[in-house]
Formats: C-alpha cells, sequence, structure tokens
C-alpha cells in the first residue's frame, strides 16, 4: 500500500509536483499515466525518499519510507533501468544488492532465471546490456528482495513486444497474490492493457483517478458523421456540448439516444454511434500531451 | 532488521574492487607496489637502505592511487546513478557514507599490510639494517588511511569523479608552484600536504609538524568532507 498526499516539489523555481493525492491498494496495479515532464519520476522520487516534498507527505505499508527496516526487503523500486554501474557485471549488480539487504545469494541466479537473463547474460558487464535487458535486470532487481510493493517507472521502456507482454503476466501474479504494483507510463495503451487502477497527472497536477472500469465507461457516448462539420452543428443546436476527439469524431456527455435524435433533427448521417469507451480518456489524454508543459 | 554497519562496510568494500575500473585500480596499486621495491632491490645502491625505507618506498605507490579510490568509491554513485539504488536501499544516507568511510580505512590497512609484506622480503633479500620504530610505522599507516580519506573527502564535495581526481593532483603541483613566492612560502608549510606530510616518514614527527599537518588536513579533508557531507544529505538524488 501506498499513499500520497499534498506532494508538492518545486525544483529550480518551477512546481514541479502540485498537491499530488492517490492510494495504491494491495492486490490491485495502480497506473500512473502522464505524458513526459508532467512530474510522475519527481513523485516517484518522493515515494522511495530520495527527494525531500516541499508540502504535503507520502507512506509505504502504513509508514515513511525513511523509518521502515531494510527497506529494500519490503519495497522494490525500479526508477532508471540505465542506473547501474556499466563496469559490473549483471549477475554482480544484483549480488552487492542482496548483500546489502541480506538476501540469499542463491536468489540472485533465481531472479535471473526468472527475468531471462542467461548465463553468458548475466556474466557480460551492464555496458553492453541492451535497453530490454538493462530493464530485465531492473526488476530482477526490484524483486529480490521479495517485496510487497513494486514501485516501477516506466518499466515498459525498451522491451519488445514479448517482453512486455512476459512483464504484464509477471505484475499481474505480483498483484493477484496481494502485492502492491505502482507502475508509470507516458503511453495509455501500456496502462489500460494492466491497470487496475489510473492516476492521471498532467503538469504536475492530477487530473484523473479512478478504477480503470469508471475512467474507461465514464465519458459519454463517441459519435462520428459523414459531415464532421454539421454534426457538431447539430449537437450544439440540441444544447449538447461535442469534444472533437480525431478525424471527425466527437465525444458527447449524453446517451447514445438523446445523440441520436440530436443528429436525426439536424439531418444528419451517423457512421457511428455507441458510448466511448475511453475515448474520453484518450481525449483528455491528448490534450494533456498536446498542451505545452 | 537493517543493514549492519559491518554489513554495508563490507559491500562498500566490494564495490571497490567489482567494476572493471575499481579491479584494475587495486591490481595496479599492488603491481606497483611489488614494482617499484624491485626495482629499487636490483638498481639503487642498496647499502644504506633501512628498513623503514623500504616500508616507505612500499607504500608510495598506494598513497598516491588510494586518493582516486577514495574519489570513485562516492563520486562514482553519481557518475553512474548507482546513488538511486544504493540510497533506496539504505535510506539513512549518513550510514552508507559512514561505511564508505570505513571500508576506505580497511582498504589502507590492507594495502599497507601487503606493503609491510614486500618491505620486509626486500629487507631480508638486499638489507640487514632493521631501524622501523613503532611510532614512524603508525605515522606511515596513518598518512596512507589520511590520502584515501582525502579522496572520499574530495568526491563527497564534487559528487563528479573527472573535477574531483583533476583537483586531487592539481593541488599538490599548485602548491609546489605557488611555494616559490617568498611570502606564500609560509603559508605553504602549513597548508601543503606534500610539504607537511614528508617529515612523517623519516622521522617521529614534532609537536610543530603534527600542528603543520593538522592544519592542512583541516583544510584538504575536513572542510571537503564536511562541505561533501551536508551536500549529500541534502541533495536530491536524481533519475537523470
Amino acid at each position: 500500500m501506498i499513499e500520497a498526499s499534498g506532494l508538492t516539489k518545486r525544483l529550480g523555481g518551477r512546481t514541479v509536483v502540485s498537491d499530488v493525492s492517490f492510494r495504491c491498494e494491495p492486490g490491485a496495479v495502480t497506473g500512473f499515466l502522464g505524458p513526459n515532464g508532467a512530474g510522475k519520476t519527481t513523485t516517484m522520487r518522493m515515494i522511495v525518499g530520495l527527494s525531500t516534498p516541499d508540502a504535503g507527505s507520502s507512506t509505504v505499508l502504513e509508514h515513511d519510507y525513511h523509518v521502515l527496516e531494510n527497506p529494500g526487503r519490503r519495497i522494490g523500486v525500479l526508477l532508471d533501468a540505465s542506473a547501474q554501474h556499466p563496469g559490473r557485471r549483471g549477475r554482480e549488480a544484483l549480488a552487492v544488492s542482496a548483500q546489502m539487504m541480506g538476501v540469499d545469494p542463491k536468489r540472485v541466479d533465481e531472479l535471473l532465471t526468472l527475468v531471462g537473463l542467461d548465463k553468458s547474460a548475466a556474466r557480460k558487464r551492464v555496458r553492453q546490456y541492451s535497453l530490454g535487458m538493462r530493464q530485465r535486470l531492473g526488476l530482477a532487481h526490484a524483486l529480490l528482495g521479495d517485496p510487497e510493493v513494486l514501485v516501477l517507472d516506466e518499466p515498459a521502456n525498451g522491451l519488445d513486444p514479448e517482453g512486455i507482454r512476459w512483464m504484464r503476466r509477471l505484475l499481474r501474479d505480483f498483484a493477484d497474490r496481494g502485492g502492491t504494483v505502482f507502475l508509470s507510463s507516458h503511453l495509455l495503451y501500456e496502462v489500460e492493457a494492466i491497470a487496475d487502477r489510473l492516476v492521471i497527472i498532467g503538469d504536475g497536477r492530477i487530473v484523473a483517478d479512478g478504477s480503470r472500469e469508471e475512467l474507461l465507461s465514464g465519458a459519454g457516448t463517441l459519435v462520428r458523421a459523414t459531415d464532421a462539420d454539421a454534426l457538431a452543428a447539430a449537437l450544439r443546436a440540441a444544447d449538447l456540448d461535442p469534444k472533437h476527439v480525431e478525424d471527425g469524431a466527437f465525444v458527447v456527455d449524453a446517451t447514445t439516444e438523446a445523440v441520436g435524435r440530436a443528429a436525426l433533427d439536424g439531418g444528419v448521417v451517423l457512421v457511428h454511434l455507441a458510448p466511448s469507451e475511453g475515448a474520453g480518456l484518450e481525449q483528455l489524454f491528448f490534450e494533456l500531451t498536446e498542451s505545452p508543459a | 532488521m537493517n543493514p549492519s554497519f559491518p554489513r554495508l562496510t563490507g559491500v562498500e568494500l566490494r564495490k571497490m574492487v567489482d567494476t572493471r575500473a575499481g579491479f584494475w585500480l587495486q591490481l595496479i596499486v599492488a603491481v606497483l607496489t611489488l614494482a617499484v621495491v624491485v626495482l629499487v632491490c636490483i638498481f639503487a645502491p642498496t647499502d644504506e637502505i633501512v628498513f623503514r625505507d623500504f616500508f616507505a618506498l612500499a607504500i608510495t605507490p598506494a598513497s598516491i592511487l588510494l586518493p582516486i579510490v577514495g574519489i570513485l568509491l562516492v563520486s562514482s554513485e553519481w557518475s553512474q546513478r548507482t546513488a538511486l539504488i544504493t540510497f533506496t536501499l539504505v535510506p539513512q544516507r549518513m550510514r552508507v557514507m559512514g561505511a564508505k568511510v570505513a571500508a576506505g580505512a580497511a582498504m589502507a590497512l590492507v594495502v599497507a599490510a601487503l606493503a609491510f609484506v614486500v618491505a620486509v622480503i626486500a629487507n631480508l633479500a638486499v638489507g640487514d639494517e632493521w631501524t622501523m620504530g613503532f611510532a614512524v610505522f603508525g605515522q606511515i599507516i596513518f598518512l596512507l588511511l589520511v590520502s584515501i580519506l582525502g579522496g572520499i573527502a574530495f568526491g563527497a564535495a564534487f559528487l563528479s569523479s573527472a573535477p574531483a581526481i583533476v583537483l586531487s593532483f592539481a593541488l599538490p603541483l599548485a602548491w609546489s608552484a605557488l611555494g616559490i613566492i617568498p611570502w606564500l612560502d609560509g603559508a605553504a608549510e602549513w597548508l601543503d600536504t606534500t610539504r607537511t606530510t614528508a617529515p612523517f616518514t623519516e622521522g617521529v614527527a614534532t609537536a610543530t609538524e603534527w600542528a603543520q599537518l593538522g592544519t592542512s588536513l583541516a583544510l584538504w579533508l575536513v572542510l571537503p568532507l564536511a562541505i561533501g557531507l551536508v551536500r549529500i544529505a541534502r541533495s536530491e538524488i536524481r533519475a537523470s
């Protein structure tokens, strides 16, 4: 379990994270979604005690991170897969941390096998690793202490499609066994595929927070017509508020019936009319991505 | 249970030798220690060399290279960004720094033991005077400790490998140049560590010599270490 309340961080005179509050429950994967530079990494750094918030606080497993005993045994952290000494062998990078946490050295080989780094890969120096291999090493490192909580910053970066599928299964299993997973991504579809809950951050603020179902279904009706301008006019004439999504499609905060009637009254030919199923979320996310930081 | 201090010290010792750079650096220290003594045995007139001289000689490569080991022990955590891992596993940053200082001291003692063995063998082979004295023996080991701790202090003050290493070599050179200016010569007697440490390998140091060494170490060891510890305690540990 992770709880953040009112986390605020100013760096270089700019407020990077502003009044961020959320919870990550055990048994669930919480996706932390936002465009690059939205404050995801800074928030995660505050949670694991690498950065001191200017206001607000956070707890992991109901304690301030700094007072947790041997936190590596309770919380697995992967903030940057490239943050490994390039001159150290992959296996040694894990072995050093195992020694630090007091983990049985045998676990190092178990985890290397689990993440799919074979003997020859484990013997290589990290300098020779591809980003995908570093990411696997980083996941092995996060799992090394057999933790209850995982905090992962962009864990899918650099993984190939097979690797991404493998990682999803791994994190799903971890959560199903009662673990808490908190992972960030700047890609909506990536988080959609795995997260039970979504926390969306834009420009340092939380803009949406809820279960995946809530966020994906809450946004009304997706409608598309042969003539986009005529459709928009017809919807406005019926006092509806169409939000343009992409290539002539609109999301409207109304039932499919109300939207259908408005189109009929305006004499517009519809080619698509259905509950939006996340189109609203997508639009929200596009707005975040496009607005200058 | 938090990792114990001896455990953390063991980890820091391991980190000194488990990277490619660290491994070669330690190997070079060992090889040079051996080489410098062997070369003197073969080529220098040995009739006036006593055991103390062999020991002081054997320790020379280490006293030049151990500062780099000390610098890298701290600065590489930032240059290679492993600080991200180290300080999430042990959020009490001063415990980690304490372990680094202890590991540095342990490494200095290991190297001193190696130099001692090399010096004993050399003296058995070509020397016959076993002149040493406990005081000088202690002083030489003390200097070695100070050299690696000075490296740790520089590494901590800069949190970056290149400037720390360059400066730790440039400073003694700068002093020897500045010492030529008469009115700076007096200051150099108290602040130039090359000069303040020199008497300690030759005989029992006087009170004035200790005071001069202490003053120079306050400036080049205590001050940068203090600056570094404050920086590390307060700094943001960045991902990139």
